[in-house]
């Protein structure tokens, strides 16, 4: 018999925590978290494997690589990586181990997993156009204040908000 | 002021990236426990059916913000030395637009992807291929739009440089319209479970 795994934390618990780490960042380091800024310097490491003479005639990828730049000696490349280790420990130890695909009840495995390729591949793109993403742009710069944080926010919220009826099929 | 000990020289390169990753398993951590481990979770928030997103990162943010503020006030922490994220206008309203439709057909946002892969979670694993997909396409396009994505640029600018009204005075706006939002927030979780529970 499986047990049953632990029930989350409260909202407001979770958000005070998650808002001491982001000031502990802030005391400890002069910067806040991220995410897809890691994800991109993956990408670059894997283009630059391939090919180091692409990186370099790219004016985006050679920021980021190009010459002896090492594109994954960067502070978020490790504190992405302990964020997938911190997941993990949490998931085991609430015991929310599982391989499964996640939807609603009205769309089939296979549609969920086009979606969420989909849907990745959008925020992919539209994270390195917006300078960041949920954790770099809306978290940390919305509580650091940034003018272009806020508006990327509330443009964040409102498309979401919109386009939600659109997909409902997948998650109600 | 002797924070942050980084940009004060308390230790060097190496050791923040031991921190980097000591910080990056506390978030994880608190990501998972917070339920973002869980697109439906995540996506029920754009259908007012679960509001948790909007908690968390609300109340996050007036933590980390009340937090900043004090111990500068305190002489603790120099807030100059504090990272900003530049503000370039147009890219950033354009790629929240872009995001936002993401996020509702994807299920999660870049970190919370990581995390739900780390439990399982096979259509995040799915997620995060796709994401790293499309940074791979940005890279490549990128030539073509590279004068969009520097426009409506305002340097390292905040909403009380902006306004020219003072931090705490900002604060204190943003801190009642994340508590008019839990308010509405809890309303609509209540409405909705006394409809689900009625049917």
């Amino acid at each position: 018999m499986e047990s049953e795994s632990q029930k989350y934390w409260s909202p407001y618990a979770a958000g005070v925590a998650l808002g001491l780490i982001l000031l502990l960042t802030f005391v400890l380091m002069g910067r806040g978290l991220g995410a897809s800024g890691a994800m991109m310097r993956s990408v670059t490491w894997a283009v630059d494997t391939v090919s180091p003479a692409h990186v370099d005639s790219n004016p985006y990828f050679s920021k980021y690589a190009g010459g002896d730049k090492n594109p994954l000696s960067n502070w978020l490349v490790f504190e992405v990586i302990g964020v997938f280790f911190g997941g993990l420990l949490s998931g085991m130890l609430a015991k929310r181990m599982r391989l499964q695909v996640e939807h609603g009840p009205r769309i089939t495995d296979k549609g969920r997993l086009v979606l969420a390729l989909t849907g990745g591949a959008i925020m992919g793109f539209g994270a390195r156009l917006a300078l960041g993403c949920t954790s770099g742009q809306a978290l940390t710069g919305g509580a650091t204040m940034a003018v272009g944080s806020w508006v990327f926010m509330l443009t964040m919220f409102a498309a979401a908000f919109g386009v939600a009826w659109f997909f409902r099929k997948q998650w109600i | 002021m002797f924070t942050p000990l980084y940009k004060y020289g308390y230790f060097g390169l190496e050791i923040s990236f031991v921190i980097a990753f000591i910080i990056g398993l506390l978030f994880g951590f608190v990501l998972e426990r917070a339920g973002f481990s869980s697109s439906r979770k995540l996506a029920g928030q754009f259908y007012l059916r679960d509001n948790t997103v909007l908690k968390v990162m609300f109340t996050a943010i007036v933590v980390a913000m009340v937090g900043m503020l004090y111990l500068n006030w305190a002489e603790i922490f120099d807030i100059t030395r504090l990272y900003l994220n530049p503000t370039y206008l147009w890219p950033q309203f354009v790629g929240g637009i872009i995001m936002g439709t993401g996020f509702v057909i994807g299920g999660y946002c870049p970190g919370t992807s990581l995390v739900a892969s780390a439990i399982g979670k096979i259509d995040a694993m799915f997620y995060v291929l796709g994401s790293l997909l499309g940074m791979l396409i940005f890279g490549e396009v990128y030539p073509l739009f590279q004068e969009f994505t520097v426009s409506g640029a305002m340097g390292q600018v905040t909403l009380s440089d902006w306004l020219h009204l003072r931090p705490g005075l900002i604060a204190f706006f943003i801190i009642l319209f994340a508590l008019g939002m839990f308010w509405g927030a809890d309303l609509l979780e209540k409405k909705f479970a006394h409809e689900e529970g009625a049917s």
